[in-house]
This record gives C-alpha cells, structure tokens and sequence, in this order.
C-alpha cells in the first residue's frame, strides 16, 4: 500500500497524544502525578496538541476535505466513522478534565471521572484507527490478530514516555512513571515482533488462480496488462518495497522505537530532578516517535493488497 | 446509508457473465465504456498526460491477460474485470459518509459525488480493483452497470444493455437478472459452469465468468475430418494423357 504521510503523522501523532491523555488521566485518578494546575499544561496540553493535529493532517488526503464532517453519519457500518465519533465525543471529557484541572486546579471526584472519561475514549479511539485497517480482508498484514495491539500498544508507548518526561521536566517523578514507560515500550517491542513474525510466515488464501478461477488449467501468470502505464490501483495499492529495505527499516525501528527509548526510559531516573534527566527522557520520546513514523511507514509499505495478484503478484 | 439493503429471496440481482471462452481480448468493451460513461452518471472519467509518455485515467473496466497451465494444455485467457456488483460489498460498508451504496432494487453499486469525501477507503476494500479514484473531481468513481443505459427509455429496448455488451463482437458479455433462476444469464451459468472470482474473499460477487471450454486436440472433433485424404496414383477415371504422364514421372 502507498503510504500517504498525511495518514502516518496522524496515526503516529494522534497515537501518541491519545496514549499520553490515557496514562495522565490514569495517573491524576491514582494520584501518581503532581495535582498542579501547570502540570496539567505539560501533559494536556501536548497530547491535545498530538490528537488535533493528527486529526487535522488526517483530512488532507482526503479529495474533499471540507465534507469532512459527514464521516461521522455512518457509524453502523463503517470504523473510519467510528474512529470520527469516537474522536469528537472524547473531546467533551477531555474538555472537562483538562479546564477543570488547568484553570481551576480541580483533579479529585468528578473530575478525576471525566478524566477517566477521556481516558476511555482514547483507547476506543486507537481502537477503531486499528479496525480500519483490521477490518481489511483485502489486505492479509492487516487483517490479523495483531494489528489492533500493536496500534494500542504504540500508543501506550509514545504516550507514556511523553508522560515520564513530563514528569522528569517537572522534577520529582514517581518511579511508577518510569516503570510503566519502560514496560510499555518494552510490550510494543513484543507486540511488533509478534506481528512481523504472523506476516512472515503466514499466507494469503488468495493467489493468481482464486483471482481469476482458472487455477484447475495450473499456474497462472499475466502475459498482457490492461494498458501499458501504471493505474491508479497500482499506484496506491501496488507500492513495491525492495526486501533489503524492509529489513533495514525494520532494524532502525528496533532501535528507534524501541531500543533507545527503553535504554534512555531505564538511565533517566538515575538522574532524576536534574537537567540531564529530563533531557534523556525528552530523548526518548524524540526516537520513540521517530521510531512510530517509520514503523507506521513499513506497516503500509509492507502491506500487499489482493488486487495486485490482477497485475503480476504470485501472492498477497 | 452504508448499511447493506436486507438480503430478499428472489430479490433481482443485476450483473454481468463473461464468456473466457469467447474473449478475444479486442478490448472494445472497455472502450466503449469509457465513451458511454465518459458522458454518463459518472462523467467525466478523467485522462491526465493523455497524449504523453505517462498517460493515466480512469476506466471502469480493464482487459488482463493470463496464461493458465503448462505445455500444450496452457491456455491464453482475456480477462475483462469490472465490478462485480457483490451481494455484501465492503466497500460499501466501510464508506464513512453514505457515498457509497447498494441498491435494493437491482442490487447496483454506486457511488454518490456528492458526498464522497475521497478518503480512497473504499478502494482499499475491494479486492477486484473496480473503484478509481478521480484526482481531478477528488471523488471515487466505479462501474454503474450503466444505469443510465438499462432503464432509459430513449434508447430501443435492444440498446438497454451495458455499454461493454451491446459493443462486444464476440458475444462474450452477456447481462440479466442473476437473482433469477429462469433468466437466460442464470440459465447459461448453470450450463457452463460459471463462477465467481475470489470466493474467499465473501464478497459474494453477483457477476459470473464462463471458463474457457476444453481445448480440442482429438483428431475429427471439430467436424471437419480427421485429416485430408491422401493423395494416390492417378485411378482409372483419369484421362489417358495424364495416366502416361503420371506413369513417366513416377519412374
């Protein structure tokens, strides 16, 4: 599948801002967190940041994005307006929480509940992003069992190391802060492993022959596309990843998603309440989005779409 | 609404059979379906660089070819693809905007301009490549079974057909009511043993292809005789002259 960037900042930014308002709401309600109304502006304040402009720069791609508004009418059938209502409903609690918290200094009882709100509408969010793509059966490395934890799992991740550092910036962080960073990346790591693992080895029940039914005759191949230049589909679905890449973008994800920001998640609290722990641990969110933008890059450019097996792919 | 039309017994299910059999792969069936639609419910289908090295546009129904099988049993196969008009099409339940609808009536799916938002999901649904996106309009287009063709009473009622099958030389497009057992589509299905593409996939595609028949190879089985008979001496109804001759030269 083509990667349109529009839809790899959203995924990443809106992921990222969704995991951060979950764990800060979380934390507020368990009172893991300073209760300061600044507080709430070094953690709300970015992740709504992250979420609107994710959703903004999800409507570029679109052909007409000022009708934009009428994805959300369809919710009985289709995820992507799902994710639309999910996205503008979440913002009331979101509303709530952060004016009552920011303004007011007001974190405990209802507001902590609006919170938790919030922080319920942000997984149902990531979760319907997810089913987008889950809900494909067009495309085999999205549909399967591990497209909706990994996407919860990214989320979780990025948002929780842009908790630690705001709370290594703030000064005194609870070691649960740091704890749950590591682990959350340390589970993405594992849900990315076990996804590229099922794509590897697992094989679409579509080929050349279900595609045209003339498998009885034996192997079918293409002697004569349909015109001489590239299409549309094959523009957007045909996207075509030379291996060797794959498997070095797939390194620097290790790496940069995970790897560097587990590592500088582990250091920061060595130095807590100095400068140089809260530079590490803003270093690790700098490489664990950098790292989500290319995982999202190779979650669509690895993707093999079943039109393709119409044009020359032996499979899907 | 992007919810599918409640399935109805008996409901009429409008498509398409394609006979692999006959295709001669002379693409005029996509032809003239850019011609007709070009002008029709969906117009214009755009054509961007059209007279340069890169030429691209949208067609809603593209001619492949495949070579099936090995060594004398391999066939060459054209390959007409349109939408198939499936019976639970996702790319109509994943439209966020009710763009995209099937009719309960006939079972056609189409797209509205008017309230496509161009998010191309829809594309990435269909497993047969029948949605192209129109980047000048920014809207989705696709296959209408030219439903300003079929029940347009300025046309004669012979010329109330798809674009693809009134133009056919070949008779290989054939269009009816698949809903019905008794049509003459659905009758020729039967015959033939058509069938739908990718199964698997549980669009249930209304549209059917007829396989191509068994290739001829016994001596005689095509009704001409097995082989011309061979040539023998000249036999006695011969005239004298060309008995000597064929006598001299047979020395």
């Amino acid at each position: 599948m083509n990667p349109a960037f529009s839809v790899i900042f959203f995924t990443t930014a809106s992921g990222a801002g969704y995991g951060l308002l979950f764990l800060t709401a979380i934390a507020n309600a368990l009172g893991f967190i300073p209760s300061s109304g600044w507080f709430a502006v070094m953690t709300l304040g970015p992740a709504t940041a992250l979420i609107v402009s994710g959703l903004l720069a999800s409507t570029f791609h679109l052909g007409h994005p000022e009708r934009a508004w009428r994805a959300l009418s369809q919710w009985r059938s289709s995820w992507l307006s799902r994710e639309g209502i999910a996205a503008v409903l979440t913002f009331v609690p979101l509303a709530i929480f952060g004016v009552a918290w920011a303004f007011f200094g007001r974190t405990q009882g209802w507001y902590a509940i609006a919170g938790l709100a919030a922080a319920a509408g942000a997984v149902v969010t990531v979760f319907t992003t997810a089913m987008i793509y889950r809900s494909l059966r067009t495309i085999r490395r999205w549909h399967n069992r591990w497209v909706v934890p990994n996407y919860l799992a990214h989320a979780l991740s990025t948002g929780a190391v842009l908790l630690h550092a705001a709370a290594q910036a703030w000064g005194e962080p609870q070691a649960v802060v740091a704890v749950v960073a590591f682990a959350a990346v340390a589970f993405a790591a594992y849900v990315k492993d076990r996804y590229w693992k099922f794509i590897d080895t697992t094989k679409s029940g579509s080929t050349p022959e279900t595609a045209t039914g003339l498998g009885a005759r034996g192997k079918v191949r293409l002697l004569d596309p349909p015109h001489a230049t590239e299409n549309y589909l094959q523009q957007e679905m045909g996207y075509k990843l030379a291996r060797k890449h794959s498997e070095k973008l797939r390194t620097m994800v290790r790496w940069f998603a995970f790897g560097f920001p587990a590592a500088f998640t582990a250091t920061a609290p060595v130095f807590a309440g100095s400068l140089l722990g809260a530079a590490l641990s803003l270093l690790a969110v700098i490489f664990a989005i950098g790292g989500t933008l290319i995982e999202r890059w190779l979650f669509f450019a690895e993707a093999k779409h079943a039109v393709t097996l119409y044009y020359g792919a032996r499979e899907a | 609404m992007t919810s599918l039309p409640a399935p109805v017994a008996g409901a009429k299910k409008l498509g398409l059979v394609i006979d692999l059999d006959t295709c001669v792969g002379c693409h005029a069936c996509a032809v003239n379906c850019k011609e007709w639609n070009t002008g029709g419910h969906s117009a214009p289908l755009p054509d961007f660089d059209p007279y340069g090295a890169n030429v691209s546009g949208v067609w809603f129904n593209r001619i492949h070819t495949f070579e099936a099988g090995e060594g004398p049993d391999s066939r060459t196969v054209h390959f007409p693809k349109s939408c198939l008009h499936c019976e639970t099409p996702a790319c109509v339940t994943v439209c966020p905007t009710g763009a995209s609808y099937k009719r309960a009536e006939d079972g056609i799916v189409l797209v509205n301009a008017d309230t496509c938002i161009g998010c191309k999901l829809c594309s990435w649904a269909c497993p047969y490549g029948a949605r192209e996106f129109d980047a000048d309009e920014g809207v989705m287009k696709k296959c209408t079974l030219c439903i300003d063709r079929i029940y347009n009473e300025n046309l004669d009622e012979a010329d109330r057909v798809p674009a693809c099958v009134s133009t056919c030389p070949a008779s290989a497009r054939h269009f009816g009511d698949l809903g019905d057992p008794n049509s003459d589509v659905s009758k020729l299905v039967e015959e033939r043993g058509g069938y739908a593409l990718m199964p698997e996939m549980e669009y249930a595609p209304v549209n059917r292809y007829l396989p191509p028949r068994p290739a001829k190879t016994a001596p005689g089985c095509t009704g001409a005789s097995a082989a011309l008979e061979r040539p023998t001496a000249a036999g006695d109804g011969t005239h004298p002259l060309l008995r000597w001759m064929d006598r001299l030269l047979s020395r």
